[in-house]
C-alpha cells in the first residue's frame, strides 16, 4: 500500500487492520514512535497524520493509504523542538517525547500557552510535571518566529 | 495489541452505494470511521467481531451544510472539523463545546458524530446534545433511507432501532430555538469520560438531556414541564432526582451524579435567565 512516509513515498505491505504503530515500528523500522496506553489516553503513538496528530494506536493501516505520515524520525534530529527538548529538561525517561514533540509541532509558532496547554491535553507525562515541556515548546515557538520575520 | 490481525477481515468499499451493499450482502459488518473506540477493543482483545467495512475514504460521508433549512451534518465529521465549522459553531454551538471537550487533540482529529452516535455509549458527549436539538438521524441501506428522531433511535444499552444493514449517513439539526447550554463533569478537562454531561435548550419549553445517568442519553420530560409551567428551580429539582437512575461504577458514585445533576439543573436555569 502507497502511502508518504517522512516526505518519501512508500509502498509497504501489510494487513490493512494492523495498527499503523506496529507498521511503523515492525514493517518500517522505525521504533521512535511508542507504545504507551495502547488506548488513545497517553498520546506517545502520537504521529502527524497529514500534518495534524492522531494516536498510531487507533488507526488501521488501511486509514493511512495515500495520506502523508510524519514520525519523529522525520524531523531528523535538527527540529528546534528537538534541541528546546534537550536544553529546558522537556525531557526525562523519554517515552511520551516523541509524541510531545510531534503535538507541539501541529501547533502554531504562535501558540498561547494556554494553546499549547489545550494541544498537549493528549498527552501525558509521568515524569517531568509539564514546565519543563511547555518551556521548551515556547522557546522552540520564538526561536521559529524570529526565523520568520 | 491483544486480538490476533490475521483473523480479521477489512472490506473498503470506494462508495456509500458499495457500503451499503456490503452490509445488506456479506454482513454482518462493523462498520470503521476514525476507529478511537473501535481499536480500543480491538487492543486489548475484547471485540468478538471479525469483519469490518472502512467508511473513512468515503468523503460523500463528511459534509457540513444547510439542507431545507436543517443543519446536516455527514456522519464522518470528525470532533476537529464540527470545532472549526462556522455552521456548526453559529447553528449548534453547544455541538462545538462538546466536541472540543472529547478527548484530546488526537482524538478529535479522528473521532466522529456518526461513531459517537452508533458506539451508543450512554456518556457519548455529543449524545445529550443531539437530544436537546432534537436531531433526526439519516439511516441508509441498500433498499433506500429513513428518517428516525434521536430521541427514539436508542432503545435500551447500547441498543438502537437501526438495522444491521443500515449505516447513520447523517444528522440533520433543525433551528433550535433558545438559548443553548453545555456542561461535561469529569475527572480532568481533557481524556476523561464524563460522570455526567448535560446540554439543555431555554425555550418556551425547556428542553433538558442528560448522558451518564441511565442506561442511555435521556431527556428529561418531567423536569421540563415543571420549569415551562412556571414551577420553581427547587421544584425542578426534585422532579430531575426522579427521572435519573445514576450508578456507582469507577468514574464516579450515583449519589454524587444526582446532585451534580440537580447543581447543573441550577447552573443552567441561572445562567440562561
Amino acid at each position: 500500500m502507497k502511502f508518504t512516509l517522512n516526505g518519501k513515498r512508500v509502498d509497504v505491505e501489510a494487513h490493512p487492520m494492523k495498527r499503523l504503530l506496529d507498521v511503523l515500528r515492525e514493517e518500517c523500522g522505525l521504533t521512535g514512535t511508542k507504545e504507551g496506553c495502547g488506548e488513545g489516553e497517553c498520546g506517545a503513538c502520537t504521529i502527524l497524520l497529514d500534518g495534524e496528530p492522531v494516536n498510531s494506536c487507533l488507526i488501521p493501516f488501511a486509514q493511512v493509504r495515500a495520506a502523508r505520515v510524519k514520525t519523529i524520525e522525520g524531523l531528523k534530529g535538527k527540529h528546534p523542538l528537538q534541541d528546546a527538548f534537550v536544553t529546558e529538561g522537556g525531557a526525562q525517561c523519554g517515552i511520551c517525547t516523541p509524541g510531545m514533540i510531534l503535538a507541539a509541532a501541529a501547533l502554531s509558532k504562535d501558540a498561547t500557552l494556554e494553546e499549547i496547554r489545550l494541544g498537549l491535553a493528549g498527552n501525558l507525562c509521568r515524569c517531568t510535571g509539564y514546565e519543563g515541556i511547555y518551556r521548551a515548546i515556547r522557546k522552540a515557538k520564538r526561536k521559529t518566529r524570529r526565523a520568520t520575520h | 495489541m491483544r486480538t490476533a490481525i490475521s483473523s480479521l477481515a477489512l472490506l473498503e468499499p470506494k462508495s456509500v452505494r458499495e457500503a451499503l451493499v456490503m452490509l445488506r450482502d456479506e454482513g454482518p459488518l462493523v462498520p470503521l470511521a476514525g476507529c478511537t473506540d473501535v481499536y480500543v477493543n480491538l487492543n486489548f482483545g475484547t471485540l468478538p467481531q471479525k469483519r469490518f467495512l472502512n467508511l473513512w475514504a468515503l468523503d460523500e460521508l463528511r459534509r457540513i451544510e444547510m439542507r431545507h433549512g436543517a443543519l446536516s451534518i455527514g456522519a464522518l465529521a470528525t470532533y476537529t472539523r464540527m470545532i472549526r465549522s462556522t455552521l456548526v459553531r453559529k447553528r449548534l454551538p453547544i455541538l462545538a463545546a462538546a466536541s472540543r471537550e472529547v478527548g484530546g487533540a488526537q482524538i478529535q482529529n479522528r473521532g466522529t458524530l456518526g461513531g459517537n452516535i452508533a458506539n451508543a455509549s450512554p456518556a457519548g458527549d455529543t449524545l445529550p446534545v443531539l437530544a436537546a436539538a432534537e436531531a433526526i438521524l439519516v439511516l441508509r441501506s441498500a433498499g433506500g433511507t429513513r428518517r428516525v428522531p434521536f430521541n427514539s433511535f436508542y432503545t435500551g444499552y447500547r441498543k438502537s432501532v437501526a438495522r444491521p444493514d443500515e449505516l447513520i449517513v447523517a444528522v440533520e439539526v433543525p433551528p433550535v430555538p433558545g438559548r443553548q447550554w453545555f456542561r461535561k463533569v469529569g475527572t480532568r478537562a481533557a481524556q476523561a469520560i464524563s460522570k455526567v454531561v448535560m446540554a439543555a435548550v431555554r425555550a418556551s419549553r425547556p428542553r433538558i438531556a442528560l448522558g451518564s445517568v441511565a442506561p442511555t442519553v435521556i431527556r428529561l420530560p418531567r423536569t421540563e414541564a415543571v420549569l415551562s409551567g412556571g414551577g420553581s428551580v427547587e421544584e425542578a429539582r426534585e422532579i430531575l432526582s426522579g427521572e435519573i437512575q445514576p450508578i456507582d461504577d469507577m468514574r464516579s458514585t450515583a449519589e454524587y451524579r444526582r446532585r451534580v445533576c440537580q447543581n447543573l439543573l441550577e447552573q443552567f436555569w441561572s445562567e440562561t435567565a
